[in-house]
């Protein structure tokens, strides 16, 4: 007897809870980055209109990239609720180390990106493994590395600081590439799209054909419309111009992958769980040790990946390519895109819309002749407002959990 | 054979350095009973947890499961025996849904990715043999109340399809109205022929679902009761160790067990 009232009312309770929280936090997922990406886009065209046209888009479009790259190793990394702070180094290095072993010594391209971006990952394996094993704070750790690997970036680049390489090599290409044929940038974005239709109409038939609630048609519908509609304008917009950026794609693709490896994945489900709560993963059997060092790792990589494309923007190694400004921008934008700085919540897609956030306030603040001084305190405004929403949605479930 | 405990331990005892825990302690539970291990603060009832549960196993005693001698040497042990155990602190993961925790390392995949529809249905299926309800399953679970979580965790160890369920403390955080629902669910799992090792504090818990009462006292066996027909206050004067005018001097023995 006593428990049917009881069921009903905690029933109803709960739904309500659940309902408000969702409105709180969790269920308007991207929906208050979008609108600060949209809000941002129309007071500079507002201001300037040169700001969205098809020149300044793709200008823009390939100018995220290197920073973006970094931003979706530095999700990872977030996700477990630690940080890296060595990855605006690591990117420095692995563009030096590229520059040095192709030009100083003639080694061929791809061997020596190919060097630079393993540099990267064991770099990464190096701190998660003295992170992870004797426990040293991942912020220490990365630290240390932050000057270590700059300090060695310093050396291989030798008295004059910089080294300038091929401007049609493999890495110069990485960012002057573009598709312009409307055969292949249009069926590219039509064949996303059918992708991610046929996808979630077999997802939904599984979980219609196990009885479970799944979501409506029509809902599935409008998601793709929507997508479409994204792609096809990107396609359009940035084929006035001189077509769809290889970086672009090479970032989406990345992304992409990224993503389906964090949410689709055992191994990214034990990565979140570290951020959720590292005693109970490890009481459910998940190798804690090896997932911390594994994130590292990611996240070197991509620094490196990101070293590369920024290096490739100026067709030379420097220090200014690998400078401080690459890693706070970095770590800013995956906050900004909605990523956690507490672990356990955020997406890789937060790197994309983080960075289009802040490389849009650069460029729309450069249109405009704002200097530089006034840019960095815009940043740093909109980064401490990003935060301020991580914390409270932080403190909300919690405070609901322990009603 | 029927009356054959399930688990049955004999004469075991465990000590830590200079501290003997466990001092010749038996306890039996069967199947369809529910069993409450009470005793006062370091009177081994957290050591006895470890030693059924594998996490730390006894310096000496014989455990038997089924009649039949066995070896619980680490928590897997105890798993493929049928062993579950919840702990106090529920340890789980507040950002992922209930089925990710309930599947936190064991899920379950397809080529390497995951198999969120099976493992949503073999959740549904579990709460309702259960008869838990959970509103959505889909629900981080910083999401859900304390008691909701608790039957999360419960929920957890069911994966295995347990014999025997050690409980430690599930009450102790959760309201009145959970408790409540709690409790119905212990009753529940005793009805479905399980046995249940409740460890618990609190009296009116014990009283409203326990079967038998072992009393811990100083790592020993101090007592063994019917709950129904004992007193409270012969439990709670073999508790302290009082003698039973001790327990004259105190009022109202609740305020005791808060």
């Amino acid at each position: 007897m006593r428990s049917v009232g009881v069921n009903i009312t905690s029933r109803l309770v709960a739904g309500a809870g659940a309902a408000r929280r969702r409105v709180r936090e969790g269920g308007l997922g991207p929906a208050p980055v979008l609108l600060a990406l949209v809000v941002t886009w129309v007071v500079f065209q507002s201001l300037n209109d040169h700001f969205l046209s098809p020149r300044n888009l793709s200008v823009l479009s390939v100018d995220i990239v290197g920073t973006g790259m970094v931003a979706v190793g530095i999700v990872f990394v977030l996700l477990i609720g630690e940080i890296d702070l060595s990855v605006g180094s690591l990117a420095g290095l692995a563009g030096a180390l590229f520059a040095a072993l192709n030009v100083n010594l003639g080694m061929t391209e791809w061997l020596a990106v190919v060097i630079a971006v393993i540099c990267g990952t064991a770099i990464g394996a190096l701190h998660g493994f003295l992170f992870a094993r004797f426990r040293v704070p991942a912020f220490v750790v990365t630290l240390a590395g932050l000057l270590a690997w700059s300090g060695l970036m310093l050396y291989l680049l030798g008295p004059d600081s910089s080294i300038h390489f091929s401007e049609d090599g493999l890495v110069a290409t990485l960012t002057s590439r573009y598709f312009s044929t409307p055969v292949l940038t249009y069926g590219l974005a039509t064949l996303c799209t059918a992708a991610y239709l046929l996808v979630s109409l077999r997802d939904r038939s599984r979980r219609a054909g196990a009885g479970m609630p799944c979501r409506p048609v029509g809902e599935i519908w409008v998601r793709t419309v929507l997508l479409a509609a994204i792609a096809f304008a990107t396609v359009s917009v940035l084929g006035r111009f001189e077509g769809l950026p290889l970086a672009l794609l090479i970032f989406l693709g990345v992304i992409v992958a990224s993503d389906l490896l964090l949410r689709r994945t055992p191994y990214g489900r034990q990565v979140l769980a570290l951020g959720g709560g590292a005693e109970a993963a490890r009481r459910a059997g998940v190798d804690v040790t090896r997932v911390r060092i594994s994130v590292f790792m990611v996240s070197g990589t991509l620094a490196a990946v990101g070293g590369l494309f920024v290096a490739s923007r100026f067709t030379s190694a420097s220090p200014v390519s690998g400078s401080g400004m690459l890693l706070i921008n970095a770590v800013a934008a995956a906050v900004i895109g909605g990523t956690s700085l507490f672990g356990g919540r955020g997406s890789t897609w937060s790197a994309l819309l983080g960075v289009l956030i802040i490389q849009s306030i650069a460029s729309g603040m450069a249109l405009l002749g704002v200097e530089t001084a006034v840019q960095f305190m815009i940043t740093g405004g909109v980064l401490i407002t990003a935060v301020i929403f991580d914390s409270l949605a932080r403190r909300t479930p919690e405070s609901r959990g322990r009603a | 054979m029927p009356g054959q405990p399930l688990l049955a331990l004999r004469g075991v005892s465990k000590r830590f350095a200079a501290v003997q825990a466990l001092v010749d302690v038996e306890l039996e539970v069967r199947a369809g009973e529910v069993v409450a291990l009470v005793g006062d603060n370091a009177a081994g009832k957290s050591t006895l947890v470890k030693v059924i549960s594998g996490v730390g196993p006894p310096d000496k005693g014989v455990i038997e499961w089924e009649g039949s001698a066995v070896q619980i040497r680490r928590p897997q042990d105890a798993g493929l025996l049928g062993i579950a155990t919840v702990y106090q602190d529920l340890a789980m993961c507040e950002n992922l849904d209930v089925v990710a925790n309930l599947f936190l390392g064991r899920e379950i995949h397809r080529f390497g990715v995951l198999d969120e529809v099976e493992m949503e249905r073999r959740t549904r299926e579990l709460l309702h043999t259960l008869s838990i309800r959970i509103p959505d399953v889909r629900v981080p679970l910083a999401g859900l109340s304390g008691g909701q979580r608790q039957v999360v965790a419960i929920t957890r160890s069911f994966l295995g399809s347990p014999r025997l369920l050690l409980l430690d403390e599930p009450t102790a955080s959760l309201g009145i109205q959970q408790t409540n629902q709690l409790l119905d669910l212990i009753e529940e799992l005793r009805d479905q022929g399980l046995g249940v090792l409740l460890i618990s504090h609190n009296m009116s818990d014990i009283k409203a679902v326990a079967d038998r009462v072992a009393v811990l006292r100083l790592g020993r066996n101090n007592g063994l009761f019917d709950v129904n027909t004992t007193s409270q206050e012969q439990i709670i004067s073999s508790i302290t160790g009082a003698a039973d005018h001790a327990v004259a001097h105190r009022p109202d023995p609740e305020e005791v067990w808060p």
